[in-house]
């Protein structure tokens, strides 16, 4: 390790910044020494992509300094971030997707008024960078054309190109199979080797505990602790991050199996492109049962929560409790899945779950506003619905609990809340549930958990697609995994591990 | 937390868009040799200075109340209906033909069968690219402003060929009957002692109109309908999650949307003119998106943005009669008020929307 003598490849000191009347940063001091992995670690909102936005030139801080090899630097924009050697590999890609990789690298970076020039100065040097780091690519392969592992590589050498000595990653393992997650750390351990400085943004306990030298907490602006990995623990950590005891694993006793509640046979759905999502897909959940789909995001989940939720054609058959329900048609939609009973708590809360310019009230009516305890007369009963919000954000916990305030003004664990009140308070057969954790505060995905449980332990049916394995794992009782449209296999929780699972997901047989 | 408090968002943002718009009027004017405040002062006395120009501002904002709720509906589905124009010449088209082939007993009930044809026609001239973009996908922009050309010519059509009297000049229908003339505020205000001008166009369509901005209120914030409606204006996928279809809704937000703009023609062509001549509608329908803009789509905003585009329609008519100025600077100062309430409304909120802030963190 470093002695106290080098000077820190970073330091920030009494970095604060406001967004109107919220402090994002509040008095924020850091050093990350050179060639360390330095985690930062929060809950959504906590300031980590404020904080690192103002680092890389995006937003001014309101007051503070910023040395970087303890030089004293102004960074006004981007450009000023790269001339100071630092760059960032943002959580949703940057690059031009009918590029190629090679094109890709030198964007922005171009030499001069010809490209020829570049490119080959590139080819040289990405050769030499990958023979450096062990990060290959293929200089000429299109980007829609590799996966996003390729494409995270991609992000890292256009970084390391223009001679980047510091890196921000900011959830770089979003969208990754657990072995490409594994393989992004060992390029970063080898970065590390070289010297390189990283920053790694995560809200994941596991990846800071596994791949980082030092943390960072970060709780509502504040920098809450700085400690090294190896003397924390992840129980401690996650305290640090919502201010109290924290229970990482869902206490729940094995499963009371009762009759299929839902029945899938041989589903296929194919988009309006033509391209088949579903490939026929046969499943079962029984009641009292929590059935988990895994898989890295885009193989098929959402389809198969969209069409089971009435809102995407499907063909094949799918029986509720031993009836068949329509995939096409008019009695195909959300409106009579909620009558006979599946309620859905959709994957993506702000465009699907709610209307973010509804109050909560509206809200909470949404999809059931046909309910007559809703209604009075031709009139829509405002007050009734008020009322029933303020009893269900009262057991639900919702804060700020105000009825009248906008979906948007709630923080995402609170907004998941509203929805899940929403829909497990109709009492469903079957519940669909996707990603119900997903831009979730620790504290909440505590109480959003011990809900699924509960609701399992009345003997309903709970479909739960995740892409967060070691959700799966927790809450599921049986894993069915989805890979390219298909179910790969299905394997009882307890009798598998993120190991095998993770194989799956990436398709390969097992 | 929302930045600005509910009534600098409501009352201040327009108010200052509507300052600025003025004041770059006014440049205008005096740039091409005249005093703006004696300007001003004429618009005003001619607008609101009398019962006769109240009248006349009143009937301009009773067309734009119309038009103005027509595109504010459609547009709480998120639906631009640029073509209340063409709606509200097919609504003439139906109080026409209310007027001329049925025998009312009585005005009243000859304006409650002219609302229902006027309303109607209006309805199903947009209820046809409703279909279209629901259906099949043509954006109801495009085919709503064809609509407007679509029924230019039908009106054409059917005035030269179909309803002239035989040997007139003019492409106009005969007279409306007597039993069919709307009573004017005149007649209305006279019993209760007050005194309104008798040669003013302002009719019983005015109380019409305020009626249907209580309606509209009351369909998009209190019903069922208005509910969905919302809520697929501000989120398709979140109203296709909930089964809310979106043809449903489109089909219905546009058709009453269309009836509305229709309806338009009880005030000019059956409470005015009382015949239908070509181009009875003057621009109303596109007034009316401005109105609709102005007012950001409430009912109440709507009622007073109408009558502020009467004023400055009345107030703009006074002003080409009596000054030199000529009539397309009426419609520069009218362009300029719809830009600056309506495309510039940022240019005016951000800024105020940074004082409200700092005043905010001030006060903490």
């Amino acid at each position: 390790m470093n002695n106290a003598t080098t000077a820190p490849a970073i330091e920030l000191k009494g970095i604060s910044k406001a967004f109107g009347p919220v402090q994002a940063n509040k008095d924020i001091s850091i050093r990350v020494m050179p060639g360390t992995i330095h985690g930062i670690i929060g809950e959504n909102g906590a300031g980590k992509s404020t904080l690192m936005s103002i680092l890389y030139g995006f937003y001014k801080a309101d007051k503070g300094e910023i040395f970087i090899g303890g030089q004293k630097t102004e960074i006004p924009d981007s450009q000023a971030a790269i001339a100071a050697g630092i760059g960032m590999v943002f959580q949703h890609f940057k690059l031009v997707e009918n590029f190629t990789v090679l094109e890709n690298i030198i964007l922005g970076a171009e030499d001069g008024r010809l490209l020829k020039p570049s490119l080959a100065k590139a080819r040289k040097s990405l050769l030499e960078l990958a023979a450096e780091y062990e990060l290959n690519v293929d200089p000429d392969a299109l980007i829609e054309e590799i996966g996003v592992g390729m494409q995270q590589r991609v992000e890292i050498l256009k970084a390391l190109y223009r001679q980047a000595d510091i890196l921000i990653l900011d959830e770089p393992t979003g969208v990754l199979t657990p072995s490409e997650a594994d393989q992004l750390f060992r390029i970063l351990g080898r970065l590390r080797e070289e010297g390189k400085t990283i920053i790694l943004i995560t809200h994941k306990l596991r990846e800071i505990m596994e791949a980082t030298d030092t943390v960072s907490v970060m709780r509502r602006g504040e920098m809450t602790a700085t400690v090294k990995t190896e003397d924390t623990s992840p129980e401690k950590l996650a305290e640090l991050m919502v201010g109290r005891k924290v229970l990482l694993q869902v206490d729940k006793t094995p499963p009371t199996l009762g009759d299929i509640v839902l029945d899938v046979q041989n589903l296929r759905v194919v988009d309006e492109q033509g391209v088949e999502r579903l490939k026929s897909i046969s499943l079962n959940v029984r009641a009292g049962e929590i059935l988990g789909i895994a898989g890295v995001a885009g193989n098929g989940q959402s389809e198969l929560l969209e069409v089971l939720g009435g809102y995407a054609d499907g063909t094949g058959s799918v029986t509720l409790n031993g009836e068949a329900i329509d995939l096409t048609g008019k009695y195909s939609d959300g409106k009579t899945r909620r009558a006979r009973g599946i309620a859905h708590v959709p994957e993506d809360r702000q465009r699907e779950g709610l209307i973010m310019d509804y109050s909560a009230w509206e809200n909470t009516a949404f999809g059931y506003h046909d309910d007559p305890a809703y209604q009075s007369g031709i009139f829509i009963n405002n007050a009734a619905i008020r009322q029933d919000t303020e009893e269900k954000m009262e057991r639900f916990d919702v804060r700020p609990p105000n009825p009248r305030l906008s979906a948007k003004n709630f923080s995402g664990g609170n907004q998941q809340k509203i929805v899940l009140a929403r829909e497990i308070e109709r009492n469903p057969d079957l519940l669909l549930i996707g990603q119900p954790t997903r831009g979730v505060d620790i504290g909440a995905i505590e109480f959003i958990h011990q809900q699924i449980v509960a609701l399992r332990d009345q003997g309903k049916a709970i479909l739960l697609v995740s892409v967060e394995l070691e959700e799966i794992l927790s809450l599921a009782d049986r894993v069915a995994v989805m890979f390219d449209g298909h179910i790969m296999g299905e394997r009882a929780a307890g009798e598998t591990d993120e190991k095998e699972l993770g194989l799956m997901m990436a398709g390969v047989e097992t | 937390m929302d930045v600005m408090p509910k009534w600098a968002e409501v009352v201040l943002v327009p108010l200052i868009s509507l300052l600025l718009a003025a004041i770059l009027s006014g440049l205008v004017i005096l740039a091409i040799g005249e005093d703006p405040i004696a300007a001003l002062k004429l618009m005003i006395d001619g607008a609101l200075g009398s019962t006769y120009g109240w009248g006349y501002t009143l009937y301009y904002a009773t067309n734009f109340m119309f038009t103005g709720l027509a595109v504010s509906v459609a547009f709480h589905a998120r639906l631009f209906n640029i073509g209340g124009e063409g709606q509200a010449m097919l609504g003439g088209l139906g109080v026409a033909l209310a007027c001329l082939f049925i025998p009312w007993p009585h005005w009243s009930l000859g304006l409650l069968g002219a609302i229902v044809l006027a309303g109607a026609f209006g309805a199903i001239w947009a209820a046809v690219p409703a279909y279209l973009q629901a259906k099949r996908g043509s954006h109801i922009v495009i085919t709503t402003i064809m609509f407007n050309f679509i029924a230019a010519a039908v009106l054409n059509y059917m005035l030269v060929n179909v309803l002239r009297p035989q040997g007139a000049m003019d492409p106009a229908t005969a007279r409306f009957p007597e039993a069919v003339h709307l009573p004017t505020l005149h007649d209305i205000l006279a019993p209760i002692g007050i005194s309104f001008s008798k040669a003013a166009p302002a009719n019983v369509s005015l109380l019409v109109a305020i009626i249907a901005c209580v309606l509209v209120w009351l369909l998009i914030w209190r019903t069922k309908l208005g509910y969905e409606i919302r809520a697929y204006g501000h989120s398709e996928s979140a109203a296709k999650y909930a089964g809310i279809s979106p043809v449903k809704i489109t089909m219905i937000a546009m058709t009453i949307s269309g009836a509305l703009a229709g309806m338009m023609a009880i005030n000019n062509v059956m409470g005015e003119a009382e015949r239908l001549v070509l181009n009875a509608t003057e621009g109303a329908g596109f007034i009316g998106i401005a109105v609709a803009l102005m007012g950001r789509s409430h009912p109440l905003g709507v009622f007073i943005a109408a009558i502020l585009f009467g004023f400055l329609y009345q107030g703009g008519a006074e002003l080409a009669l009596w000054t030199s100025i000529p009539r397309e600077l009426i419609v520069v100062i009218q362009a300029l008020v719809i830009l600056f309430t309506g495309a510039l409304d940022n240019m005016v909120r951000m800024p105020l929307e940074r004082i409200f802030l700092a005043l905010r963190k001030g006060g903490n």
